[in-house]
């Protein structure tokens, strides 16, 4: 009988019960995102889910820029399985892919040097005389819709299929690469076949459309978009990507990891100013959708109080496929409700 | 084995990321920083598995190390399951604690980052925040951002966002006291010590080059490039 690889990819995702550990780039870039994230599970799926407000970055850019030693990354994030600790809770699900690679890494060495973690303790419990329980189940968010995919797809007004052809629409994923690149075991499918977002376009009607580079960095590259002497080296890697996928004219580009969702993005931007070039048929871009947002828009939620409107690439076109119903005057609208001036238009990429 | 190479591998990452490299040079062939730059991850394998302390010396001073975007593709690839990229971050934390990385244009870049986001994560609590992507800096965030930027306070509770407020909510202003925990942790595990070096060095370099160390020292060091760099 042919050994079924497929079951040594899968991993264990609790059902209830989570601690929700914000990022810091998707709060910045896409608050929205995470706001239809906890609406889904609360309110949605009838989850239990805290955000707790003493939260606090896991110095993870700092880390991968070399600016932060281990322990202190380590001892930071000791701080936030304390906060979880004392919430009672024991599944921890970061929003962002950095994050969740570097809990990976220091559950890790924890487990294979336990000398680390006593030190670890030690340095907590001497900066703040806080304890902590190691969590007994970490999944990225996209892991979490994941496992309910199923069981939101009922619940769903609208499927990833095109109202004007009937066919399915065709997307790219980009799995952010600290989700299972170096620790395969803790990403569904591991980092050879990653299904976390392959998953959802499946079940949610899409086509998942490959391509030579889906593998490929994003282009952050940490200092290498953070030092402004650098970021021809995070355009290029952004570049070749697009470049790759072009061909096979996707719909929308589907990440879980909230930085590759902002270079998709904005890189497709710059590019378009620097060599008027753009990645679509109609001059318009290539959307890029997180996890949240592509579970969230499908659930029927507004797709301007989800903050659509704050990608550079703009989304109509793809709502119009979807058949998503919008008001296009509703945009740019503040809280109240009060009426702001449009963004400037940028001087190639239609919008 | 020299003293150098003792010193780097009381880290213990070096011991889980090499190990008996047989420089087949998978990682070079997936590595998007070798795609750019003139950097091959399997060299640098080679160099410190050699344990040759003049080599390494030039490595921890030289902009090479420097290159990596720690994408960790090369961990993936590499049938031995080692990992370059988390190698490069062991020479890093050395260049820096020996003040190495002041020898290089890409190592002096260093104190950009601390400036930036090393105090962004003591001051907010947050590696990135919005308030620190100015539109002036980061022209390629485009005018949506721009827009967001100028109208975030009135727009962004829109999206569930606190932005300068206390309580639950993204980007909400992080308590003092949360702050000071974060603060004592960088002191009592070696954080703040390695900000201070990384100050330190920088400031005695400028002063041995006659350049001002204030924020135009920075300003050069954030925008600096020779063009020296790529294939």
């Amino acid at each position: 009988m042919q050994k079924r690889f497929w079951n040594e990819y899968q991993k264990e995702i609790a059902d209830d019960h989570y601690f929700y550990g914000r990022s810091c780039i998707r709060q910045s870039f896409t608050p929205g995102a995470e706001a239809a994230f906890l609406n889904i599970l609360r309110q949605d799926l009838g989850k239990d889910v805290t955000d707790d407000a003493n939260q606090h970055t896991c110095t993870g850019i700092g880390y991968h820029s070399d600016i932060v030693p281990f322990y202190t990354t380590a001892t930071v994030m000791a701080r936030l399985f304390s906060l979880m600790t004392a919430a009672g809770y024991k599944n921890y699900i970061p929003s962002c892919v950095t994050s969740f690679g570097l809990f990976a890494e220091v559950l890790e060495t924890w487990k294979h040097q336990p000398e680390t973690l006593e030190k670890t303790r030690e340095y907590l419990y001497k900066a703040t005389k806080r304890e902590f329980e190691v969590p007994e189940n970490i999944a990225h968010s996209s892991d979490v819709l994941y496992k309910f995919r199923n069981e939101l797809k009922p619940k769903m007004k609208y499927q990833l299929v095109n109202r004007h052809t009937g066919e399915p629409l065709r997307v790219v994923e980009h799995v952010g690469c600290h989700y299972a690149k170096v620790f395969p075991s803790y990403g569904v499918g591991g980092a050879e076949f990653p299904y976390v977002l392959a998953g959802l376009i499946e079940a949610w009607g899409g086509e998942v459309v490959d391509y030579p580079e889906r593998r490929h960095c994003c282009g952050f590259g940490f200092r290498n978009y953070l030092v402004q002497a650098n970021r021809g080296y995070s355009v290029s890697n952004t570049h070749k990507k697009l470049e790759s996928m072009a061909p096979y004219r996707p719909d929308f580009i589907l990440t879980n990891c909230p930085g590759c969702n902002m270079f998709l993005d904005r890189w497709q931007y710059t590019i378009s100013e620097m060599e008027h070039k753009t990645y679509d048929t109609e001059g318009k871009g290539i959307p890029v959708l997180s996890h949240e947002e592509l579970a969230a828009l499908l659930m029927g939620y507004d797709p301007w109080e989800i903050g659509l409107q704050i990608h550079q690439v703009q989304c109509e076109t793809l709502l119009d496929k979807i058949g998503v119903e919008y008001d296009p005057q509703g945009k740019y609208k503040d809280a109240k409700g009060n009426s702001l001036p449009a963004p400037e238009k940028p001087s190639c990429l239609l919008v | 084995m020299g003293a150098l190479y003792d010193q780097i591998n009381e880290d213990f990452r070096l011991e889980e990321s090499l190990n008996a490299c047989m420089n087949c040079g998978v990682c070079t062939a997936i590595c998007p920083a070798a795609e750019f730059y003139k950097y091959d991850p399997r060299v640098i394998c080679n160099i410190v598995q050699s344990q040759d302390d003049a080599e390494i010396e030039k490595l921890l001073k030289s902009d090479t190390i420097w290159y990596c975007g720690q994408c960790m593709s090369c961990k993936t690839r590499c049938p031995r399951g080692n990992a370059a990229g988390v190698v490069i971050s062991v020479l890093r934390t050395w260049s820096q604690k020996l003040g190495y990385f002041v020898e290089s244009e890409k190592g002096r870049q260093q104190l950009a980052l601390k400036r930036a986001i090393g105090h962004n994560i003591l001051e907010r609590g947050y590696c990135v925040h919005p308030d620190i992507v100015s539109v002036e800096k980061h022209p390629e965030q485009g005018p949506v951002w721009e827009w967001y930027m100028e109208h975030i306070a009135e727009v962004s509770p829109r999206f569930g966002a606190k932005y300068h407020q206390r309580g639950a909510g993204a980007i909400r202003e992080i308590a003092p006291e949360n702050l000071k925990e974060l603060h004592d942790i960088f002191e009592v595990t070696g954080g703040l010590e390695m900000y201070r070096t990384i100050e330190e060095k920088s400031e005695e370099y400028a002063k041995e080059h006659n350049l001002p160390f204030d924020d135009s020292y920075v300003e050069k060091i954030f925008t600096e490039d020779s063009g020296n760099h790529g294939l």
